[in-house]
């Protein structure tokens, strides 16, 4: 059983009422959350310090503008932490930046929910989302996949927050409407909500009803996996694939775990000599330019596939419409699989890559 | 087909161990393929993955990996690094349908050029068996 506030508002706007006390009381510097804009549509994260400015946060709003976790690791050391409220996607891969050393769980009250998914960027920008907001809400509170929202969203079994100070239960609750129920997970939460005036109850998230959504999710998942064939069609099927990529590295730029400020596929170990390209030219009798692109994703797959914690973004941005998502976390997922490595869920375990056992993979190398 | 077949094997041999091993192999007299291309690097962690996946795409028909055996490498620890970025690339070549068969890693010491030679030839009959890469006509990668 689990410590539980409740805040009689609906789920939004009790969050907005203990951000605001968080805020008034001193308790934290900013309060980082999304904030609409005049413009129907459209919502961008923000970091606010005024709390008259909250009128205008729409904290559980269902889109990602961009990776929340990517900005958290900009915020250096304060004195007093900063309140952010995101999805569990973003607070996975703010887990894995913090293991890279790109970010500082101490900087945080870390708020996320359990989550019932986001809308596309191209609903959004044909101004779709709005309209679809209410009919989003009673899918969630009835615990099913809303219809617009993405397909890495539909695959995605880890809606449920790991490592969340306070988890709001969004998904599922039929009482969003008039009931702001927040789970404190940690003794930060708890010192946290001192004063603010409100209810404490014991209370957990419904178990069964976590199955079955769970269920179904990994059942999508699998049927998007499968959709992607390329571990049985060579190097053609390879090709195939990749072969629209125009090497934008758009996918690279929105990805949280993609932090390198000067990436490797960027410097100029890539760039085209002409010496390089005439021997390529005498063995081949032709080159695709630009160069390398199929080798830039396979390159950015072996650099960070373990971590890919399947948030989407990759292939939201692509304009060449390849399901970089999939085929990140596809692959990301068989490789971390070979150390029992889970991305996002405990910021002690390590990167594959950084360590290592003496006594692994004993008979490797040795025939 | 086979017959006219000389596959060439990029050979990245760390100085400490096997480039050592297999100049041991040299100076004894005992002969071994020359489909290798060795270059020599300072350890076998020195292997960045791109490089095998470059030259796998640049048409190489298979890439060696030598090092010292775990436990001796002359930096500590660098062949336990080499030891999971292999598996984490065999891994990933699987996953995207190219040959993983095309990609070795052998522990050879600088005592072991018998080994170096037993190691290289049997892998250049193992890739002579497969076959040419095919990436080595295809200009599109």
């Amino acid at each position: 059983m689990d410590q539980v506030l409740i805040v009689k508002n609906s789920a939004e706007k009790g969050l907005i009422e203990f951000l605001k006390f968080l805020l008034e009381k001193d308790r934290v510097s900013g309060v980082f959350t999304l904030i609409k804009t005049k413009k129907q549509d459209d919502y961008d994260y923000a970091l606010i310090t005024e709390p008259e400015l909250l009128k205008d946060a729409f904290p559980l709003h269902p889109f990602l503008p961009v990776n929340a976790g990517k900005i958290l690791s900009n915020f250096t050391d304060l004195k007093k932490p900063v309140v952010a409220v995101i999805k569990p996607c973003e607070l996975r891969s703010f887990i894995e930046l913090v293991k890279r050393t790109q970010g500082n769980l101490e900087n945080f009250l870390l708020i996320s929910f359990t989550c019932g998914g986001a809308f596309t960027f191209s609903d959004t920008v044909e101004n779709k989302t709005d309209t679809l907001l209410s009919d989003y809400w009673t899918a969630v509170s009835n615990a099913n996949d809303f219809k617009n929202i993405r397909s890495t969203c539909k695959a995605c079994d880890n809606f449920i927050p790991m490592n969340a100070d306070i988890t709001v239960s969004l998904f599922g609750n039929k009482n969003i409407d008039s009931s702001c129920k927040m789970f404190l997970n940690s003794e930060k939460a708890k010192t946290m909500v001192k004063g603010f005036d409100t209810e404490i109850l014991e209370d957990q998230l419904d178990k069964t009803q976590i199955e079955k959504i769970s269920k179904r999710r990994t059942e999508y998942k699998e049927k998007l996996f499968n959709e992607i064939k390329i571990q049985d069609t060579g190097l053609d099927g390879l090709i195939d694939e990749f072969g629209k990529c125009i090497g934008c590295h758009a996918c690279s730029r929105v990805c949280p775990i993609c932090y390198c400020v000067l990436c490797d596929f960027e410097s100029s170990t890539y760039d085209d000599s002409s010496s390089m390209l005439e021997s390529e030219l005498n063995r081949k009798g032709g080159v695709r330019l630009p160069t390398d692109t199929v080798l830039y994703q396979i390159g950015r797959l072996s650099h960070m596939s373990f971590s890919c914690i399947g948030c989407g973004q990759c292939t939201e941005v692509c304009p060449v419409n390849i399901p970089v998502s999939v085929i990140f976390r596809k692959i990301g997922e068989k490789v971390a699989k070979i150390f029992d490595y889970i991305p996002g869920k405990d910021v002690a375990e390590q990167i594959p890559v950084t360590i290592f056992k003496e006594e692994e993979f004993t008979t490797l190398g040795e025939d | 087909m086979a017959t006219n077949f000389l596959p060439k094997i990029v050979s990245f041999l760390c100085k400490w161990c096997t480039y050592s091993g297999a100049d041991l192999a040299g100076t004894s007299r005992m002969k071994y393929p020359s489909t290798i291309l060795p270059i020599r690097v300072m350890c076998s962690s020195r292997v960045n993955p791109v490089f095998i996946i470059k030259s796998f795409f640049n048409g190489a028909d298979g890439i060696l990996i030598g090092g010292c055996h775990p436990g001796d490498c002359h930096y500590q620890s660098g062949n336990y690094h080499t030891r999971r970025r292999f598996i984490i690339l065999t891994k990933i070549f699987e996953s995207l349908g190219l040959e993983s068969e095309r990609l070795r890693l052998a522990w050879i010491s600088a005592a072991e050029g018998a080994r170096f030679v037993k190691v290289t030839t049997e892998f250049t009959e193992k890739i002579t068996k497969l076959g040419e890469n095919s990436a080595k006509k295809n200009i599109f990668v």
